[in-house]
Protein backbone atom coordinates (compact mmCIF):
# COMPACT_ATOMS: atom_id res chain seq x y z
CA UNK A 1 0.00 0.00 0.00
CA UNK A 2 1.40 3.43 -0.72
CA UNK A 3 1.58 5.72 1.70
CA UNK A 4 0.67 9.02 1.55
CA UNK A 5 2.42 11.98 2.62
CA UNK A 6 1.66 15.12 4.72
CA UNK A 7 2.22 18.10 7.33
CA UNK A 8 0.52 18.67 10.54
CA UNK A 9 1.73 22.41 11.32
CA UNK A 10 4.75 21.85 9.29
CA UNK A 11 5.50 18.74 10.83
CA UNK A 12 5.91 15.55 8.13
CA UNK A 13 3.17 12.73 8.90
CA UNK A 14 2.59 9.78 7.16
CA UNK A 15 -0.89 8.61 6.58
CA UNK A 16 -2.69 5.41 4.52
CA UNK A 17 -5.27 5.74 1.94
CA UNK A 18 -8.49 6.35 3.00
CA UNK A 19 -7.42 7.39 6.21
CA UNK A 20 -8.94 10.88 7.86
CA UNK A 21 -7.16 13.94 9.10
CA UNK A 22 -8.00 12.72 12.51
CA UNK A 23 -7.30 9.01 12.36
CA UNK A 24 -3.65 9.87 10.69
CA UNK A 25 -2.89 12.37 13.24
CA UNK A 26 -3.36 10.03 15.94
CA UNK A 27 -1.07 7.73 13.82
CA UNK A 28 1.44 10.16 13.39
CA UNK A 29 1.20 11.43 17.74
CA UNK A 30 -0.51 14.52 17.33
CA UNK A 31 -4.11 14.96 18.99
CA UNK A 32 -6.95 16.53 17.37
CA UNK A 33 -9.61 16.86 19.40
CA UNK A 34 -12.61 15.84 18.51
CA UNK A 35 -16.01 15.72 20.33
CA UNK A 36 -18.53 13.85 18.42
CA UNK A 37 -15.98 11.54 16.60
CA UNK A 38 -15.71 8.02 18.19
CA UNK A 39 -13.69 5.20 17.13
CA UNK A 40 -15.58 2.66 15.48
CA UNK A 41 -18.32 4.95 14.28
CA UNK A 42 -19.22 6.57 11.19
CA UNK A 43 -17.86 10.35 11.77
CA UNK A 44 -20.87 12.33 11.53
CA UNK A 45 -18.74 15.60 11.35
CA UNK A 46 -21.45 17.26 13.41
CA UNK A 47 -19.69 19.23 16.52
CA UNK A 48 -16.57 20.83 14.30
CA UNK A 49 -14.33 20.92 17.56
CA UNK A 50 -11.84 18.94 14.85
CA UNK A 51 -11.58 22.37 12.53
CA UNK A 52 -8.40 22.37 10.94
CA UNK A 53 -7.22 24.66 8.41
CA UNK A 54 -5.49 23.37 4.92
CA UNK A 55 -4.75 26.01 2.35
CA UNK A 56 -6.81 28.65 3.97
CA UNK A 57 -10.08 26.48 4.06
CA UNK A 58 -11.63 25.14 7.29
CA UNK A 59 -12.52 21.44 6.72
CA UNK A 60 -13.69 19.22 10.11
CA UNK A 61 -11.20 17.01 10.34
CA UNK A 62 -12.53 13.34 11.23
CA UNK A 63 -14.76 13.50 7.97
CA UNK A 64 -12.02 14.80 5.91
CA UNK A 65 -9.27 12.38 4.51
CA UNK A 66 -5.68 12.73 3.73
CA UNK A 67 -4.38 13.64 0.51
CA UNK A 68 -0.90 13.57 -0.60
CA UNK A 69 0.82 16.50 -0.05
CA UNK A 70 -1.87 18.40 2.29
CA UNK A 71 -0.52 20.82 4.69
CA UNK A 72 -2.78 20.66 7.95
CA UNK A 73 -2.88 23.60 10.56
CA UNK A 74 -3.88 22.61 13.76
CA UNK A 75 -2.45 24.62 16.66
CA UNK A 76 -2.75 27.86 15.01
CA UNK A 77 -3.83 30.53 17.74
CA UNK A 78 -7.17 31.46 16.22
CA UNK A 79 -8.32 27.78 15.13
CA UNK A 80 -7.21 26.86 18.81
CA UNK A 81 -9.41 30.09 19.83
CA UNK A 82 -12.27 28.77 17.78
CA UNK A 83 -12.45 25.55 19.01
CA UNK A 84 -12.17 27.12 22.23
CA UNK A 85 -15.52 28.88 21.60
CA UNK A 86 -17.18 26.00 20.55
CA UNK A 87 -16.94 24.46 23.75
CA UNK A 88 -17.38 27.23 25.73
CA UNK A 89 -20.80 27.58 23.12
CA UNK A 90 -22.06 23.90 24.04
CA UNK A 91 -21.44 24.76 28.19
CA UNK A 92 -23.78 28.31 28.02
CA UNK A 93 -26.30 26.35 25.30
CA UNK A 94 -26.85 23.41 27.71
CA UNK A 95 -27.74 23.00 31.58
CA UNK A 96 -24.21 21.94 33.28
CA UNK A 97 -24.11 21.80 36.61
CA UNK A 98 -20.71 19.94 36.59
CA UNK A 99 -20.76 19.50 40.53
CA UNK A 100 -23.81 17.19 40.59
CA UNK A 101 -23.13 15.62 37.41
CA UNK A 102 -22.31 11.58 37.62
CA UNK A 103 -19.59 11.78 34.29
CA UNK A 104 -17.96 14.74 36.03
CA UNK A 105 -14.07 13.72 35.98
CA UNK A 106 -14.96 11.29 33.28
CA UNK A 107 -16.93 13.93 30.82
CA UNK A 108 -15.49 14.70 27.05
CA UNK A 109 -16.39 18.46 27.34
CA UNK A 110 -15.38 18.86 30.82
CA UNK A 111 -12.00 17.46 29.74
CA UNK A 112 -12.47 19.61 26.84
CA UNK A 113 -12.79 22.54 29.04
CA UNK A 114 -9.81 21.71 31.11
CA UNK A 115 -7.52 21.17 27.95
CA UNK A 116 -8.65 24.59 26.95
CA UNK A 117 -8.46 26.61 30.34
CA UNK A 118 -11.87 27.59 30.32
CA UNK A 119 -12.52 29.46 33.14
CA UNK A 120 -15.37 30.57 32.46
CA UNK A 121 -17.83 30.45 28.89
CA UNK A 122 -17.96 33.99 27.21
CA UNK A 123 -21.32 33.63 26.39
CA UNK A 124 -24.20 33.98 28.46
CA UNK A 125 -25.79 31.15 29.90
CA UNK A 126 -29.31 30.26 28.21
CA UNK A 127 -30.75 27.76 30.65
CA UNK A 128 -33.00 26.61 28.50
CA UNK A 129 -35.58 24.02 29.58
CA UNK A 130 -35.15 20.19 29.09
CA UNK A 131 -36.45 17.11 30.45
CA UNK A 132 -35.26 13.94 31.75
CA UNK A 133 -36.65 10.90 30.43
CA UNK A 134 -35.65 7.89 33.31
CA UNK A 135 -38.53 5.37 32.84
CA UNK A 136 -36.03 2.55 31.16
CA UNK A 137 -34.58 0.48 33.73
CA UNK A 138 -31.16 0.50 33.33
CA UNK A 139 -30.04 3.62 31.99
CA UNK A 140 -32.11 7.45 31.94
CA UNK A 141 -31.30 9.87 29.26
CA UNK A 142 -30.58 14.21 30.74
CA UNK A 143 -31.24 16.04 28.00
CA UNK A 144 -29.88 19.15 30.19
CA UNK A 145 -26.51 17.56 29.60
CA UNK A 146 -26.47 16.54 25.41
CA UNK A 147 -24.45 17.85 22.98
CA UNK A 148 -25.79 16.46 19.87
CA UNK A 149 -23.29 14.46 19.09
CA UNK A 150 -25.17 11.92 17.90
CA UNK A 151 -22.75 9.25 19.17
CA UNK A 152 -25.73 7.25 20.48
CA UNK A 153 -27.93 7.59 17.34
CA UNK A 154 -24.89 5.97 15.66
CA UNK A 155 -24.03 3.86 18.04
CA UNK A 156 -26.18 2.20 20.05
CA UNK A 157 -28.57 -0.57 18.61
CA UNK A 158 -30.95 -3.54 19.91
CA UNK A 159 -29.83 -6.91 18.69
CA UNK A 160 -31.67 -7.16 16.00
CA UNK A 161 -30.01 -3.68 14.43
CA UNK A 162 -33.06 -1.51 15.45
CA UNK A 163 -31.93 1.59 17.02
CA UNK A 164 -32.38 2.82 20.26
CA UNK A 165 -31.68 6.67 20.28
CA UNK A 166 -32.91 8.92 17.41
CA UNK A 167 -32.87 12.45 16.72
CA UNK A 168 -35.95 14.43 16.58
CA UNK A 169 -36.96 18.26 15.92
CA UNK A 170 -34.74 20.76 14.67
CA UNK A 171 -32.48 23.67 15.05
CA UNK A 172 -32.88 25.30 19.29
CA UNK A 173 -35.55 22.60 19.65
CA UNK A 174 -33.67 19.45 18.60
CA UNK A 175 -33.35 16.79 21.09
CA UNK A 176 -32.57 12.99 21.66
CA UNK A 177 -35.12 10.27 21.98
CA UNK A 178 -35.24 7.17 23.49
CA UNK A 179 -36.81 3.98 22.24
CA UNK A 180 -38.69 2.40 25.10
CA UNK A 181 -39.84 -0.35 24.64
CA UNK A 182 -35.73 -1.36 22.98
CA UNK A 183 -34.03 0.35 25.85
CA UNK A 184 -36.00 -2.03 28.24
CA UNK A 185 -34.51 -5.16 26.95
CA UNK A 186 -30.44 -3.74 27.23
CA UNK A 187 -28.34 -5.85 28.47
CA UNK A 188 -26.22 -4.46 31.58
CA UNK A 189 -22.79 -5.00 29.52
CA UNK A 190 -25.21 -2.96 26.34
CA UNK A 191 -26.25 -0.46 28.98
CA UNK A 192 -22.91 0.36 30.52
CA UNK A 193 -21.66 0.76 26.29
CA UNK A 194 -24.73 3.62 25.98
CA UNK A 195 -22.81 5.17 29.03
CA UNK A 196 -19.61 5.18 27.47
CA UNK A 197 -20.58 6.21 24.05
CA UNK A 198 -22.33 9.30 25.38
CA UNK A 199 -19.55 11.45 25.66
CA UNK A 200 -20.96 13.36 28.49
CA UNK A 201 -23.70 13.05 31.17
CA UNK A 202 -26.80 12.95 29.26
CA UNK A 203 -26.88 8.93 29.41
CA UNK A 204 -26.47 7.57 32.87
CA UNK A 205 -26.38 3.93 33.70
CA UNK A 206 -28.66 3.92 36.35
CA UNK A 207 -27.80 2.58 40.41
CA UNK A 208 -24.10 3.28 39.82
CA UNK A 209 -23.39 7.00 40.34
CA UNK A 210 -20.18 8.03 41.43
CA UNK A 211 -18.69 4.61 40.97
CA UNK A 212 -14.86 6.24 41.06
CA UNK A 213 -13.81 8.81 43.46
CA UNK A 214 -12.48 12.29 42.82
CA UNK A 215 -8.55 12.02 41.62
CA UNK A 216 -9.08 8.17 40.41
CA UNK A 217 -11.66 9.53 37.36
CA UNK A 218 -10.25 9.28 33.65
CA UNK A 219 -9.51 12.92 33.00
CA UNK A 220 -8.59 13.93 36.83
CA UNK A 221 -4.45 14.11 36.46
CA UNK A 222 -4.28 13.44 32.48
CA UNK A 223 -5.61 15.88 30.11
CA UNK A 224 -7.51 14.47 26.99
CA UNK A 225 -5.52 13.60 24.13
CA UNK A 226 -2.50 13.30 26.44
CA UNK A 227 -2.18 9.35 25.53
CA UNK A 228 -2.48 10.70 21.69
CA UNK A 229 0.34 12.78 22.24
CA UNK A 230 2.76 10.61 24.67
CA UNK A 231 6.22 11.43 23.75
CA UNK A 232 5.94 14.93 22.04
CA UNK A 233 5.86 17.66 23.77
CA UNK A 234 3.43 20.15 22.54
CA UNK B 1 2.10 51.36 50.51
CA UNK B 2 0.49 49.17 52.94
CA UNK B 3 -0.41 45.74 52.91
CA UNK B 4 -2.90 44.58 50.50
CA UNK B 5 -6.37 44.85 51.54
CA UNK B 6 -8.67 41.76 50.79
CA UNK B 7 -12.75 41.69 51.12
CA UNK B 8 -14.52 38.42 50.51
CA UNK B 9 -18.87 37.98 50.63
CA UNK B 10 -20.73 35.16 49.99
CA UNK B 11 -23.81 35.77 47.60
CA UNK B 12 -25.93 32.49 46.55
CA UNK B 13 -23.37 30.00 47.98
CA UNK B 14 -22.44 27.58 50.58
CA UNK B 15 -20.10 29.37 52.20
CA UNK B 16 -17.80 26.08 50.86
CA UNK B 17 -15.42 28.28 48.79
CA UNK B 18 -14.56 30.57 52.17
CA UNK B 19 -14.03 27.39 53.65
CA UNK B 20 -11.64 26.29 50.79
CA UNK B 21 -9.67 29.54 51.84
CA UNK B 22 -9.66 28.07 55.01
CA UNK B 23 -8.38 24.81 53.80
CA UNK B 24 -5.16 26.81 53.27
CA UNK B 25 -3.92 25.34 56.61
CA UNK B 26 -0.92 27.20 58.05
CA UNK B 27 -0.37 29.09 54.98
CA UNK B 28 -3.27 31.21 56.88
CA UNK B 29 -0.42 32.57 59.05
CA UNK B 30 1.60 33.74 56.15
CA UNK B 31 -1.66 35.05 54.57
CA UNK B 32 -2.30 37.42 57.59
CA UNK B 33 1.48 38.74 57.47
CA UNK B 34 0.98 39.09 53.38
CA UNK B 35 -2.86 40.82 53.18
CA UNK B 36 -5.21 42.63 55.67
CA UNK B 37 -8.86 41.96 55.97
CA UNK B 38 -11.48 44.22 55.11
CA UNK B 39 -15.31 43.46 54.72
CA UNK B 40 -15.65 40.25 55.68
CA UNK B 41 -17.25 37.09 57.11
CA UNK B 42 -13.67 36.10 58.31
CA UNK B 43 -13.36 39.38 60.78
CA UNK B 44 -16.92 40.47 60.86
CA UNK B 45 -15.87 43.87 59.14
CA UNK B 46 -19.52 44.81 57.78
CA UNK B 47 -19.35 47.72 55.96
CA UNK B 48 -16.21 48.69 53.80
CA UNK B 49 -13.80 51.04 56.02
CA UNK B 50 -11.46 51.73 52.66
CA UNK B 51 -10.78 50.92 49.07
CA UNK B 52 -9.32 47.13 48.65
CA UNK B 53 -7.43 45.85 46.23
CA UNK B 54 -9.37 42.38 45.95
CA UNK B 55 -12.64 41.59 46.42
CA UNK B 56 -13.16 37.92 46.31
CA UNK B 57 -17.05 36.73 45.55
CA UNK B 58 -18.78 33.47 46.48
CA UNK B 59 -22.29 32.54 45.31
CA UNK B 60 -24.33 33.79 42.42
CA UNK B 61 -27.36 36.79 42.40
CA UNK B 62 -31.00 35.03 43.32
CA UNK B 63 -32.24 37.76 45.70
CA UNK B 64 -32.36 41.71 45.47
CA UNK B 65 -29.72 41.86 48.24
CA UNK B 66 -26.71 39.33 46.24
CA UNK B 67 -26.87 42.20 43.34
CA UNK B 68 -26.16 45.18 46.23
CA UNK B 69 -23.93 43.36 47.80
CA UNK B 70 -22.16 42.43 44.52
CA UNK B 71 -22.40 46.36 43.10
CA UNK B 72 -20.84 47.48 46.63
CA UNK B 73 -18.19 45.14 46.00
CA UNK B 74 -17.24 46.64 42.09
CA UNK B 75 -17.60 49.70 43.52
CA UNK B 76 -14.94 48.92 46.11
CA UNK B 77 -12.83 46.81 45.38
CA UNK B 78 -9.77 47.03 42.17
CA UNK B 79 -9.97 43.36 41.03
CA UNK B 80 -12.81 41.71 41.36
CA UNK B 81 -12.74 37.63 41.60
CA UNK B 82 -15.41 35.21 40.63
CA UNK B 83 -14.72 31.92 43.12
CA UNK B 84 -16.46 28.86 42.61
CA UNK B 85 -19.00 27.24 40.44
CA UNK B 86 -22.10 29.44 41.64
CA UNK B 87 -20.27 32.68 41.11
CA UNK B 88 -19.14 31.57 37.93
CA UNK B 89 -22.30 29.74 36.67
CA UNK B 90 -24.64 29.72 39.53
CA UNK B 91 -24.07 26.70 41.04
CA UNK B 92 -26.58 24.27 42.21
CA UNK B 93 -28.91 27.28 43.35
CA UNK B 94 -28.86 27.51 39.43
CA UNK B 95 -30.95 24.03 39.15
CA UNK B 96 -33.85 26.35 40.10
CA UNK B 97 -33.58 28.66 36.79
CA UNK B 98 -35.93 26.08 34.50
CA UNK B 99 -38.66 26.21 37.32
CA UNK B 100 -40.69 29.31 37.42
CA UNK B 101 -40.14 31.53 40.43
CA UNK B 102 -44.06 30.63 41.67
CA UNK B 103 -43.61 26.63 41.74
CA UNK B 104 -40.63 27.33 43.90
CA UNK B 105 -41.95 29.20 46.25
CA UNK B 106 -44.72 27.36 46.20
CA UNK B 107 -43.01 24.42 46.84
CA UNK B 108 -40.71 25.56 49.28
CA UNK B 109 -43.52 27.41 51.68
CA UNK B 110 -46.86 25.63 50.75
CA UNK B 111 -46.61 22.50 49.59
CA UNK B 112 -43.76 20.91 51.29
CA UNK B 113 -44.53 17.56 53.37
CA UNK B 114 -42.17 19.01 56.09
CA UNK B 115 -44.34 22.20 56.96
CA UNK B 116 -47.07 22.63 59.63
CA UNK B 117 -50.43 23.54 57.71
CA UNK B 118 -50.58 26.14 59.79
CA UNK B 119 -47.20 28.14 58.94
CA UNK B 120 -47.70 27.42 55.02
CA UNK B 121 -47.27 31.13 54.03
CA UNK B 122 -44.79 32.56 51.19
CA UNK B 123 -42.48 34.69 52.92
CA UNK B 124 -43.95 38.52 51.95
CA UNK B 125 -42.74 41.23 54.04
CA UNK B 126 -40.92 44.44 52.72
CA UNK B 127 -37.72 43.85 54.98
CA UNK B 128 -36.92 41.01 52.90
CA UNK B 129 -35.14 40.86 49.62
CA UNK B 130 -36.88 40.18 46.71
CA UNK B 131 -35.88 36.63 45.09
CA UNK B 132 -34.53 37.34 40.96
CA UNK B 133 -36.57 35.09 37.96
CA UNK B 134 -33.22 32.72 38.17
CA UNK B 135 -30.24 32.87 39.78
CA UNK B 136 -27.35 34.69 37.86
CA UNK B 137 -23.61 34.47 37.75
CA UNK B 138 -21.70 37.14 38.84
CA UNK B 139 -20.49 38.36 35.64
CA UNK B 140 -23.29 38.52 33.97
CA UNK B 141 -24.46 41.38 36.97
CA UNK B 142 -20.86 42.98 37.16
CA UNK B 143 -17.54 43.13 35.46
CA UNK B 144 -15.48 40.48 36.74
CA UNK B 145 -11.66 40.19 36.62
CA UNK B 146 -11.00 36.78 37.13
CA UNK B 147 -12.12 33.55 37.63
CA UNK B 148 -11.24 30.15 39.55
CA UNK B 149 -13.91 27.33 38.86
CA UNK B 150 -14.34 24.31 41.19
CA UNK B 151 -16.89 23.13 43.58
CA UNK B 152 -15.11 24.71 45.71
CA UNK B 153 -12.34 25.38 44.37
CA UNK B 154 -9.51 23.63 45.97
CA UNK B 155 -7.44 25.45 48.29
CA UNK B 156 -4.17 25.34 46.85
CA UNK B 157 -5.82 27.00 43.50
CA UNK B 158 -6.87 30.05 45.76
CA UNK B 159 -3.19 30.03 47.04
CA UNK B 160 -1.92 30.15 44.06
CA UNK B 161 -4.38 32.77 42.84
CA UNK B 162 -3.90 34.89 45.87
CA UNK B 163 -0.73 35.30 45.98
CA UNK B 164 0.15 35.72 42.08
CA UNK B 165 -2.84 38.76 42.39
CA UNK B 166 -0.53 40.07 45.59
CA UNK B 167 2.95 39.39 43.94
CA UNK B 168 1.42 40.78 40.77
CA UNK B 169 2.40 38.15 38.83
CA UNK B 170 1.05 35.54 36.38
CA UNK B 171 -0.91 32.90 37.17
CA UNK B 172 0.34 29.97 37.18
CA UNK B 173 -2.18 26.99 37.49
CA UNK B 174 -0.86 23.21 36.60
CA UNK B 175 -3.77 20.69 34.77
CA UNK B 176 -4.52 19.05 38.43
CA UNK B 177 -5.73 22.69 40.25
CA UNK B 178 -8.31 23.81 37.52
CA UNK B 179 -11.56 21.42 38.22
CA UNK B 180 -15.59 22.18 37.80
CA UNK B 181 -16.32 20.00 40.87
S1 LIG C 1 -21.97 16.45 31.15
FE1 LIG C 1 -19.84 17.00 31.49
S2 LIG C 1 -19.77 19.23 31.22
FE2 LIG C 1 -21.92 18.62 31.46
S3 LIG C 1 -22.35 18.81 33.65
FE3 LIG C 1 -21.70 16.70 33.32
S4 LIG C 1 -19.48 16.76 33.72
FE4 LIG C 1 -20.11 18.87 33.40
S1 LIG D 1 -27.34 11.66 24.48
FE1 LIG D 1 -25.12 11.70 24.62
S2 LIG D 1 -24.43 10.48 22.90
FE2 LIG D 1 -26.54 11.00 22.49
S3 LIG D 1 -26.46 12.88 21.27
FE3 LIG D 1 -26.68 13.50 23.40
S4 LIG D 1 -24.59 13.82 24.10
FE4 LIG D 1 -24.45 12.63 22.21
S1 LIG E 1 -15.20 15.57 15.93
FE1 LIG E 1 -15.16 16.25 13.88
S2 LIG E 1 -16.98 17.39 13.72
FE2 LIG E 1 -17.11 16.54 15.71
Amino acid sequence: MTEIRFTIDGRACLAKPGQTIVEAAKANGVYIPVLCHYEGLKPAGSCRICTVRVAGRYMAACTQPVTEGMAVENTAPDLEDMRKSLIEMLFAEGNHLCPSCEKSGNCELQALAYRYRMMVPRFPYLWPVRTVEAGTPLVMLDRNRCVQCLRCVRGVRARDGRKIFASVRRGARVAIEIDRKLAARLSEEEARRAMDICPVGAILRKGTGFAKPIGKRRFDRTPIGADIEKGIGR
Amino acid sequence: MGKPVIATASLAGCFGCHMSLLDIDERILKLVELVEFNKSPIDDIKEFTKPVDIGLIEGGCCNSENVHVLRDFRKNCKVLVSVGECAIMGGLPALRNGIPLKECLEEAYLNSPTIAPEDRLIPNDEDLPIILDKVYPCHEIVKIDAFLPGCPPSADLIWEALTALIEGRPLHLTYDLVKFD
